[in-house]
């Protein structure tokens, strides 16, 4: 019943946002709200981005985390949420055809 | 998001309690909701669903699209007994996504040898519990037969609100712990939350079926929480 078996707060993406937030810092927050077909991440699954592009958590398991982090950094800065759309077909993402022809839609948010 | 909707939903996390983020994909805002909290129309249709199932989505309500992101405590299992049944039930328990811990103060049944690779306490339920206190996302099996090692765990599982309650032992011996779970203060209503004899009418004859039995009623009591007054979470 120790916390790290069942909430892994090292490694937690919205705890890591709530400390980054106490520590004065700009947040995004980006949430897989939508999949089709084989997306490699479940829907409410998050990345937590900063204004200097560090980042935890995933929305992809690594394919479309870069192109996020721009527009996250964007969005804190605008402070305006967006809706993006990433198909998931990309061959060079998969070395033996996982998950090709999927499609996610992650919604980027500021934090406060 | 708004920060005290993070900060809020972090502390429900933490505390192993379930709540839902519920943000309008229109204008943005967001709020918590905790389970039972009470949410009119299709948006509290569709959040009581996501509370069963724990899975996230978009829904329609009222004009608006809404996002619920749906956080549930991961659902665990805790047994009182390092017996037979228990090193068939935890392997197969991990397997299936329910975390297992066992608790049995008798040593030479609580052994890291029997038990590879579990949480293992050998101890009296009364000193873990009292430690690690069990919540409405634990399921409790009591498998000693031993009254002085079971009733209280039984006890505290009821008081608790674990979505599974189950106790090893026939029909017979189930009578006389009812016996007993009223004198300690237990309701009759509590009572009847316990699954005994334990597991799912599989006719399960050695431990490792037993342990099937005991998993498969586990899972179906999480997944059908709120569905019925016996399974309710409260």
């Amino acid at each position: 019943m120790s916390d790290s078996l069942y909430l892994d707060e090292a490694r937690d993406p919205l705890i890591i946002a709530e400390g980054w937030m106490k520590d004065g810092k700009d947040v995004a927050i980006a949430t897989v709200v939508e999949t089709w077909g084989s997306a490699p991440r479940p829907v409410g699954s998050h990345l937590v981005i900063d204004a200097e592009g560090n980042f935890h958590g995933s929305v992809s398991g690594g394919c479309v985390e870069g192109a996020v982090v721009s527009e996250a950094i964007d969005v804190i800065g605008s402070g305006k949420a967006r809706m993006l759309e990433f198909g998931v077909a990309d061959e060079t993402a998969w070395q033996v055809g996982l998950s090709c022809g999927g499609r996610i839609r992650v919604y980027v948010e500021r934090l406060g | 998001m708004d920060p005290y909707a993070l900060k809020t939903l972090n502390a429900e996390r933490r505390a192993r309690r379930a709540a839902i983020l519920v943000t309008d994909l229109g204008d943005g805002r967001d709020r918590i909701v905790r389970e039972g909290d009470q949410v009119a129309g299709d948006l509290g249709t569709a959040i009581a669903k996501a509370f069963r199932s724990g899975n996230s989505g978009s829904v329609e309500a009222e004009g608006r699209t809404f996002f619920l992101n749906a956080h549930l405590p991961r659902p665990r299992l805790v047994v009182i007994g390092a017996v037979h049944i228990s090193q068939a039930l935890a392997p197969m328990a991990r397997i299936s996504g329910y975390p297992l811990e066992i608790i049995d103060p008798r040593t030479a049944f609580a052994t890291p040898d029997r038990f590879p690779d579990v949480t293992l306490h050998a101890e009296w339920p009364q000193d873990v519990l009292e430690r690690q206190p069990l919540d409405a996302y634990t399921a409790l099996a009591a498998v000693t037969h031993d009254p002085k090692i079971d009733d209280f765990a039984l006890k505290a599982a009821l008081d608790a609100s674990c979505f599974y309650v189950g106790a090893l032992g026939s029909r017979k011996t189930h009578a006389k712990r009812v016996e007993r779970l009223l004198a300690l203060g237990a309701s009759a209503e509590q009572i009847a939350r316990i699954h005994a004899p334990i597991g799912l009418d599989i006719g399960a004859a050695s431990p490792a079926e037993i342990a099937v039995a005991i998993l498969a009623q586990t899972i179906l009591a999480f997944r059908s929480r709120g569905l019925d007054a016996k399974g309710a979470a409260a």
